[in-house]
C-alpha cells in the first residue's frame, strides 16, 4: 500500500488567546458580570483552546443598543461607501485564511482540506457577492427605495461557524442593517477572529458586535425588544421556539433549519461520478450538513452494483487528524453531537437496518464516528426520518421516478434534494416534482453566493444568498 | 462477448456515462494530496521504476537509441540505489539498436508499431510493421486504434484490427493507445478503454504524444475505472499507460495517487502501470537527489540523454 507520511498544517499559524470577552461596540469588553466564562475544546482531541465569555442580559442590552446607535449613520452611508467596507472585509478574509482555515479546523474538528478550498473561499466570495449588490439595490426588485430593517439578531450553528457568519453578516451590511451575532458554544472562535478582522477593514463601531454563550444568550438576543430582524440557522426544534418568542412582534423572522434530503440515484446515472456525489453529500463535513444527502433513494435495478461501489469507496476515507492535510473526515464536534448519532445510529440497527462501516481505525482521544451506511431502511424507520446530523447514511430503493418522488417528499423537511441521471429531461421532470428548497442533478454541496439557498416546510423559510436573500433583510 | 458490430455497440453504449464535471473534480481532488518525506521518497522511486523512457523523433539516429537506452539501465550514474525505468519506447526501425544495449537488463524494450502515430494506413501494413518490431527484440507494442473507424462507429472495424495485432505481437505485450485527445468525450474514453480491452489489449494507453491534448488525470481516472471494473467483470487485469505532457515529479506523483484511490495497490507495479515520458525522469531524478541530499543539484548533474 502506498502511504501518505503525515502531513500536518502548522498549527502556529493562527494565535488563541488564552481568553476573549465580547465584541461590542467595536471593541472586546469582559462580560458585565463575571463567572459566566466556558471553554471551548478542541474536538479532535479535547484538549481546551480557549475561555470565552458567557454574555448576560446586560451584555446583551450593550450590543443591541451599540448596534441601534451603529444603524443610522451606517444606513445613511451611500451603498458604494458600505461596499467599501465589505469589500475591505472580503480581502482580509482572503489574505487571513490560512489562519482562518487553521482556526475553524481546530475549534469544529473539520478537515483542513474542507476549511481550506470550501469555507474560506465561500466566505471571501459571500463578502465580495453582497459588496457588489450595496449600491445596487434599488435595482434588485424589491421596489425603488428599499430601506434596511434595523438590527438584526443572527444566531448561527456550529457547523461551517465562519461561513453561516459570512451568509448572515455579508447581506445584513449590504442592506445597511447592524447586527448582533451569536455564535455557536462550541465553535465561537472564528466569529471572535472576524470582530478582529472588522477592525482591521475600520468598519465603524457597533456595526458588528459578536456575543457568545450558549442557548441562553441566544434566546436573550431574539427575544431582545431592540431588535427588528431574527436570523436563525440550526434546529428545527430550537427554530419553533424562536418562531413562537418572536410571533406577535414586529421582528421579521428568517429560519434555516434540519433536513433529510433524499439524493437520487437513478440506473441511467454516472455510477463513478454519483458515488462521489453520495459520498461527498453525507461525509463532507462529517454529515454535519443540514443539506446533507442523508437518504440515499437508489433504484432498485442498480442498487447492488451502487452499494458495491460505494462501499469499496467508502474505504478509501481518510479519517482523522483535521489538521492533516490528507484527512477527508474530522472529528464530530462535540459530545454531546456523537451521543446522539450513536443513539440515532443503535435504533438504526435495532430496528432491523443493516449496519455497515468500513475498517478504520480511529483516535482515542476526543469525538469521532467512522462513516456508516444501513442498507435495508424503510421510510418506517427513524433513522429515515430523523436527522441525525452525523456520517451516517439511510438506502432505500426505489422502483419508479414516481415512487422516488414520492418517497423523497414523504418527510417533514424540504430543504435540499439531489438527482443522478444522465437524461437530462428527467432530471429536469423529477427536480419540478421535488419540495426541497435546493435541488442538485448530478452533483451534490455545490454552494454559491450567488444561489438562494433555504427549505420548504419544517427546513424553515426566508431564503439567503443570491438577489432573494437580500429580501430578508429589507422594508 | 462476440466482435459483432450490433453486440459492441451495445455493450459500449450500455456502459454506464461519465460526467464530466464530476470526473475533473474528482481528479482535481486527488490532487490535492500532500505527498511528503518517506512517502515522496518511496513513490519517486516507483515512479522511476515505471517510466517507460521514450525518443519518438524523426531525427532519432542509433547513437541517441544507445544513449537513451544507456541511461534506462543506469537513470542516475552517481547513485547505485537508484533503480533502472521499466522499459524504453521507440519507433520499430530503431529497435535492434536499443535490444543490443538493453539485452539481458530486465528493462523491457518498447516499439511503437501500426504505423504511429495517426493509424491510418492499411491493416496489412500495420501488421507487418508490427511483425518487423517483435521480431528485431521488442517484447511491448505500442499500437494506435484507428481513430477514423472509432469516431465513425465501426468498432466492430477497431476491434478486428486489435485482435490481428496482438496475434501478430505472439508474445510481446500489446498497449493500445486510444488517442484519448481525439476522442472527445470522456464517454468515449470510457468505451474504447472496454473495447480495447474486450479485443485482448494487455495495457491501455492515453496517448502518442503527437497530437495537442495528452494524458491528463481525469482522462486516466475513466481509464483506471475502466480496467478496475473489467477486472471484476472478467477477471483479468489490464495496465493503464499515461503518455505526453507528464512532466514533473509532482505531476508524476498525482498518477500514483489516482491509482491509490481508484484501483488501489494491485495496479502500483511496473507490470501494471507505466508513464510514457521523457523529461519527467530528470526532474523525478533531481527531486530523489534533493531528498537524499537535502540541496537541489543543477540540471547539469543529470544527463541529458
Amino acid at each position: 500500500m502506498f502511504e501518505y507520511a503525515p502531513a500536518p498544517e502548522s498549527r502556529s499559524v493562527v494565535d488563541i488567546a488564552p481568553s476573549y470577552g465580547l465584541f461590542i461596540d467595536g471593541e472586546f469588553v469582559p462580560p458585565a458580570s463575571s463567572g459566566g466564562a466556558f471553554k471551548t475544546v478542541n474536538p479532535a482531541t479535547e484538549e481546551v483552546l480557549a475561555e470565552v465569555s458567557t454574555a448576560g442580559p446586560e451584555d446583551i442590552d450593550r450590543a443591541v443598543a451599540a448596534a441601534r446607535r451603529a444603524s443610522g449613520p451606517w444606513s445613511a452611508l451611500p451603498g458604494a461607501e458600505r461596499a467599501k467596507y465589505l469589500f475591505r472585509i472580503a480581502r482580509i478574509i482572503q489574505e487571513r485564511s490560512r489562519e482562518l482555515a487553521v482556526l475553524e479546523s481546530l475549534d469544529n474538528g473539520k478537515p483542513i482540506r474542507e476549511s481550506r478550498d470550501v469555507d474560506l473561499p465561500l466566505v471571501a466570495a459571500h463578502f465580495f457577492y453582497y459588496a457588489g449588490w450595496a449600491d445596487k439595490l434599488r435595482y434588485a426588485g424589491f421596489g425603488d427605495n428599499p430601506r434596511p430593517l434595523g438590527v438584526a439578531a443572527q444566531v448561527i450553528p456550529w457547523n461551517f461557524p465562519l461561513l453561516m457568519l459570512a451568509w448572515k453578516i455579508a447581506p445584513a451590511l449590504a442592506t445597511g442593517n447592524t447586527v448582533v451575532l451569536k455564535p455557536a458554544e462550541t465553535t465561537p472562535l472564528s466569529a471572535l477572529f472576524f470582530a478582529d478582522v472588522c477592525r482591521q477593514a475600520d468598519l465603524p463601531p457597533g456595526v458588528v458586535n459578536i456575543v457568545t454563550g450558549a442557548g441562553d444568550a441566544g434566546r436573550t438576543l431574539v427575544e431582545h425588544p431592540g431588535v427588528d430582524k431574527v436570523a436563525f440557522t440550526g434546529s428545527t426544534e430550537v427554530g419553533r421556539q424562536i418562531a413562537r418568542s418572536v410571533a406577535g412582534t414586529r421582528k421579521r423572522l428568517t429560519l434555516e433549519l434540519g433536513g433529510k434530503a433524499a439524493n437520487i440515484v437513478f440506473d441511467d446515472a454516472p455510477i463513478d461520478q454519483a458515488v462521489e456525489g453520495i459520498v461527498n453529500g453525507i461525509f463532507f463535513n462529517q454529515g454535519h450538513v443540514c443539506c446533507a444527502g442523508s437518504r440515499l433513494l437508489v433504484q432498485e435495478s442498480i442498487a447492488e452494483e451502487l452499494l458495491e461501489s460505494l462501499k469499496r469507496r467508502m474505504a478509501t476515507l481518510r479519517v482523522g487528524d483535521p489538521l492533516d492535510k490528507n484527512t477527508d473526515v474530522g472529528a464530530i464536534n462535540s459530545a454531546e453531537q456523537l451521543e446522539r448519532i450513536r443513539t440515532l445510529s443503535d435504533i438504526g440497527a435495532e430496528e432491523g437496518a443493516e449496519r455497515w462501516s468500513p475498517p478504520c481505525t480511529l483516535p482515542s482521544q476526543g469525538f469521532w464516528f467512522a462513516p456508516t451506511i444501513f442498507t435495508g431502511v424503510t421510510q418506517a424507520h427513524r433513522i429515515a426520518r430523523e436527522e441525525i446530523f452525523g456520517p451516517v447514511l439511510s438506502v432505500l430503493t426505489f422502483r419508479t421516478p414516481d415512487e422516488a418522488i414520492e418517497k423523497a417528499n414523504n418527510t417533514p423537511y424540504g430543504l435540499s434534494a439531489g438527482i443522478w441521471s444522465d437524461k437530462g429531461s428527467q432530471i429536469l421532470a423529477v427536480a419540478d416534482k421535488l419540495r426541497a428548497g435546493v435541488v442538485w442533478a448530478n452533483t451534490f454541496n455545490k454552494f454559491d453566493p450567488t444561489s438562494p439557498f433555504g427549505g420548504y416546510k419544517e427546513s424553515g423559510y426566508g431564503r439567503e444568498g443570491g438577489r432573494h436573500g437580500l429580501e430578508a433583510y429589507l422594508a | 462477448m462476440s466482435g459483432s458490430a450490433f453486440d459492441l455497440r451495445s455493450f459500449l453504449h450500455g456502459l454506464p456515462g461519465v460526467d464530466k464535471v464530476g470526473v475533473e473534480a474528482r481528479a482535481a481532488a486527488l490532487g490535492t494530496r500532500s505527498v511528503k518525506t518517506t512517502a515522496k521518497a518511496a513513490a519517486i522511486d516507483l515512479a522511476i521504476r515505471m517510466v517507460d523512457l521514450t525518443t519518438l523523433e524523426g531525427a532519432d539516429t542509433p547513437g541517441k537509441v544507445r544513449a537513451l537506452s544507456a541511461k534506462a539501465l543506469r537513470p542516475d550514474p552517481a547513485d547505485p540505489t537508484c533503480p533502472p525505468v521499466a522499459a524504453v519506447c521507440v519507433y520499430p526501425a530503431m529497435v535492434p539498436v536499443a535490444a543490443e544495449v538493453l539485452a539481458g537488463s530486465g528493462v523491457h524494450l518498447a516499439s511503437v508499431a501500426t504505423a504511429f502515430p495517426s493509424g491510418q494506413a492499411p491493416l496489412d501494413v500495420k501488421l507487418a510493421d508490427t511483425r518487423d518490431a517483435v521480431a528485431g527484440g521488442a517484447d511491448e507494442i505500442d499500437m494506435v486504434i484507428s481513430r477514423g473507424a472509432f469516431l465513425s462507429g465501426r468498432y466492430d472495424h477497431v476491434y478486428d484490427e486489435i485482435v490481428a495485432v496482438k496475434e501478430a505481437c505472439g508474445q510481446a505485450h500489446l498497449k493500445v493507445i486510444l488517442e484519448t485527445g481525439e476522442l472527445g468525450t470522456y464517454d468515449n474514453v470510457r468505451r474504447a478503454s472496454w473495447l480495447a480491452m474486450l479485443a485482448g489489449a494487455d495495457f491501455i494507453k492515453t496517448s502518442t504524444g503527437k497530437v495537442p491534448v495528452a494524458a491528463t488525470l481525469p482522462v486516466t481516472l475513466v481509464m483506471l475505472e475502466a480496467v478496475r471494473d473489467f477486472r471484476a467483470r472478467t477477471g483479468r487485469q489490464v495496465g493503464v499507460k499515461p503518455a505526453g505532457g507528464i512532466r514533473t515529479t509532482k505531476d508524476a506523483i498525482k498518477y500514483l495517487v489516482l491509482i491509490n484511490e481508484t484501483v488501489g495497490d494491485d495496479w502500483l507495479h511496473p507490470d501494471w502501470f507505466r508513464f510514457g515520458a521523457s523529461s519527467l525522469l530528470n526532474d523525478l531524478l533531481m527531486q530523489r537527489t534533493k531528498l537524499t541530499t537535502g540541496h537541489y543539484a543543477g540540471p547539469d548533474y543529470f544527463t541529458l540523454d
